[in-house]
């Protein structure tokens, strides 16, 4: 594309319109490709240009209810009864939404690869409901402004039936764009077969397991298993804490413990014996009780990881109002108690519990046991004393977030 | 028209390639070499340190799975080589059957397969059990997460591509030639040498070419039936795209290990090409 070749553009060039010097020669210097190219880039953050406080209502003036609703969710995380779903059918009779309910998120950083170039397009990416574990990608979701604020005016059953405890959570403050769906306990999970009774995590770098320990592969998990080994509380964990983390685990590597650093399947190998003590998450190991398995989960003395999975809006939904409408739905007790009795994780709505027991008393057999062993599990219904010990994933934003995947990823992507 | 005729049967494929490997692969390059993260975007800088980064910090993965493509290729060829003489010497008139029985294992999905191989070689899975049980391995034996798992499992999956290219190559062989080899006083094992194998290279040649480029790309059976030390570029590319977001470390890696490949076949092809191949046929 040089100027001098095309007459047009030479007078255009040449003719003083807006166009500088510079611009001239950077047209004249790069070849077609080049020009291409200098357009690409990928963006990132949108300038702000709305004030944050009109936020909620520049998004939801205007949107009506659809009555139909598009749910994206995890496996094995709602009631179902054979190929039916009792809440969601319920929800269907007491509002007209239908629900569309998919099963599409198997771990967060596929999910989130999948819709995030629809997102920054501002395309509809399918779903207008979607679980999302706190950390990375749900603060990356929340700083490229993919979420739909929430409008607390239509959460009432939220603002009422909510434990106080996950309101205003660190990573998403006011509830601005998330609450929760379920909160899960990161903890030690072992075979008592070939494992005496665990109480610490120095459990994870006992000899007597070598190559028989599980650990995670994401590396807010590992990280904090490394901090509460030194004592250190990720809250307020800085860089050194976590290089100090980084040696231990990567000692427990060395030394031949570590059989793997497992995504979801951590489960299957202790059940089937290739490893014997393991990261785990509570209600996964909960199942498996429920299912006969003799294994056991405990939040060991020096601490575990609390995290919650979120509903949000994406903003380019279709139906948000249905969503929204959901959101608040599942907050209702008797609900939510259909919900804990199906998916054996935390309930963010604590009257369950009594619920539960209302329902144990019903039934009788085995159901009443699977019920009662349900509202008395300390990993349904953690203690006071367990929660004391519980912590969540450090804080990370932009470049610190660099540094921590820096500092802990070369351990499990050796 | 008649002359137009060769341009148009290659105008679809010509289209295909064109809109989905050589569009990707500028976008690839151009996201390579752009300067950023997801948070504040991507710019273009055309700066291209972060190829010598991305290899100095990706070295031993790289390096092992360039490893293990080759132990996996080699281990290939003398698993398939003789089940497609077999098939094609002594098949007679059931060929196709076992072809078919060759190929069945592609009727499961790839991820499927492999992971079946947890629940078959798990530690206290069908194959080990009685094994232990027996004490004729170690009670902490495994095989699950070592290399030994690793690399059956990427020639499990590809070794049909193997297969298949020598049969064919084999199955063109005239029987009469071997017959004449022998009528000249050559024993069976030099009838097999001096005509029977240089006939039979170009399969393996392309078999090598199948096999040996998507194992060395592979990430399915290191995240399954690896372990730590097992890593392969794969899925370092896959945790640098989908869990760090730094696509242009991601873009640079995949350069690399297509620059790499395509290196290393064309010096595969110059020192045993076709020709050279075909050459040695005629001698």
């Amino acid at each position: 594309m040089d100027p001098r070749s095309n007459p047009a553009l030479l007078r255009g060039l040449t003719q003083n319109r807006s166009v500088t010097r510079r611009d001239a020669l950077r047209l004249a210097g790069l070849s077609a490709a080049g020009l291409a190219l200098a357009g690409c880039g990928i963006q990132g953050k949108k300038p702000v240009t709305t004030p944050k406080k009109d936020a909620v209502a520049d998004f939801w003036t205007g949107k009506k209810r659809n009555g139909t609703m598009r749910f994206a969710n995890w496996p094995l995380y709602i009631d179902k009864d054979g190929k039916r779903y009792p809440s969601l059918e319920m929800f269907t009779a007491d509002t007209g939404i239908k629900v569309s309910y998919k099963e599409v998120i198997q771990e967060i950083p596929s999910f989130f690869g999948k819709i995030q170039p629809l997102l920054a397009a501002g395309n509809d990416i399918g779903h207008d409901l979607m679980v999302l574990t706190n950390g990375i990608h749900l603060g990356r979701a929340i700083q490229l402004d993919y979420l739909a604020p929430l409008d607390h005016s239509k959460l009432p059953n939220f603002a009422a039936n909510a434990a106080q405890k996950v309101k205003n959570p660190t990573w998403d403050p006011g509830n601005a764009h998330t609450i929760p769906w379920t909160v899960g306990l990161t903890g030690i999970a072992y075979n008592p077969k070939y494992v005496d009774e665990v109480k610490s995590v120095e459990d994870l770098w006992n000899p007597k397991y070598k190559g028989k320990v599980g650990m995670m592969t994401d590396s807010e998990e590992i990280a904090n298993v490394g901090l509460f080994s030194l004592g250190i509380d990720p809250d307020t964990s800085t860089e050194a804490d976590w290089r100090k983390a980084a040696e231990r685990l990567q000692a427990q590597r060395d030394a031949g413990l570590v059989r793997k650093y497992y995504e979801n399947d951590y489960v299957d190998a202790l059940a089937r014996g290739d490893v014997w003590i393991t990261m785990a998450w509570s209600g996964d190991i909960f199942q498996q009780v429920a299912e006969g398995k003799d294994l056991k989960f405990v939040v060991p003395q020096e601490g575990g990881t609390i995290w919650t999975d979120n509903m949000c809006i994406p903003r380019t939904a279709q139906n948000p109002v249905d969503a929204l409408t959901y959101m608040d739905y599942v907050y209702q007790p008797k609900i939510a108690t259909t919900l804990v009795e199906a998916i054996n994780y935390i309930t963010p709505v604590p009257a369950t519990k009594d619920l539960v027991l209302a329902d144990a008393a019903k039934q009788s057999g085995e159901d009443k046991a699977a019920l009662e062993q349900l509202a008395n599990s300390p990993m349904i219904y953690p203690s006071d004393a367990d929660m004391a010990r519980l912590r969540s994933y450090v804080t990370l934003d932009g470049a610190k977030e660099k540094t921590f995947e820096s500092i802990f990823q070369p351990i499990t992507q050796g | 028209m008649k002359r137009l005729t060769p341009y148009l049967l290659i105008l679809p494929g010509g289209l295909w390639l064109l809109i989905f490997l050589v569009v990707p692969m500028v976008f690839m390059a151009s996201v390579s070499t752009q300067e950023g993260d997801i948070l504040n975007g991507f710019v273009q800088t055309f700066d291209f340190s972060v190829y010598g980064d991305a290899l100095t910090r990706y070295q031993t993965q790289f390096l092992r799975s360039v490893g293990y493509g080759l132990v996996g290729t080699a281990v290939s060829i003398a698993m398939a080589y003789p089940v497609a003489y077999w098939i094609a010497f002594r098949g007679g008139s059931r060929k196709s059957t076992y072809l078919l029985l060759v190929l069945l294992p592609f009727f499961v999905s790839f991820v499927l397969r492999t992971v079946s191989w947890k629940f078959l070689l798990a530690d206290d899975g069908l194959l080990l059990s009685p094994l232990k049980a027996m004490g004729l391995v170690a009670q902490d034996f495994h095989v699950l997460q070592t290399t030994v798992a690793v690399i059956g499992g990427l020639v499990y999956n590809y070794l049909p591509f193997m297969i298949l290219p020598i049969y064919v190559a084999l199955e063109r062989i005239d029987p009469r030639v071997v017959e004449a080899a022998q009528d000249l006083y050559a024993a069976r094992s030099q009838a097999f040498t001096k005509v029977v194998l240089p006939l039979s290279l170009p399969g393996v040649f392309a078999g090598v070419l199948m096999t040996f480029v998507p194992m060395t790309a592979d990430y399915v059976n290191a995240g399954i039936l690896g372990g730590p030390a097992n890593t392969m570029i794969g899925n370092i590319i896959q945790t640098e795209y989908l869990v760090n977001a730094d696509y242009p470390t991601a873009a640079a890696l995949s350069f690399t290990l297509m620059a790499v490949m395509l290196v290393g076949i064309f010096a595969y092809a110059r020192a045993l090409g076709t020709e050279n191949v075909l050459e040695a046929a005629a001698r």
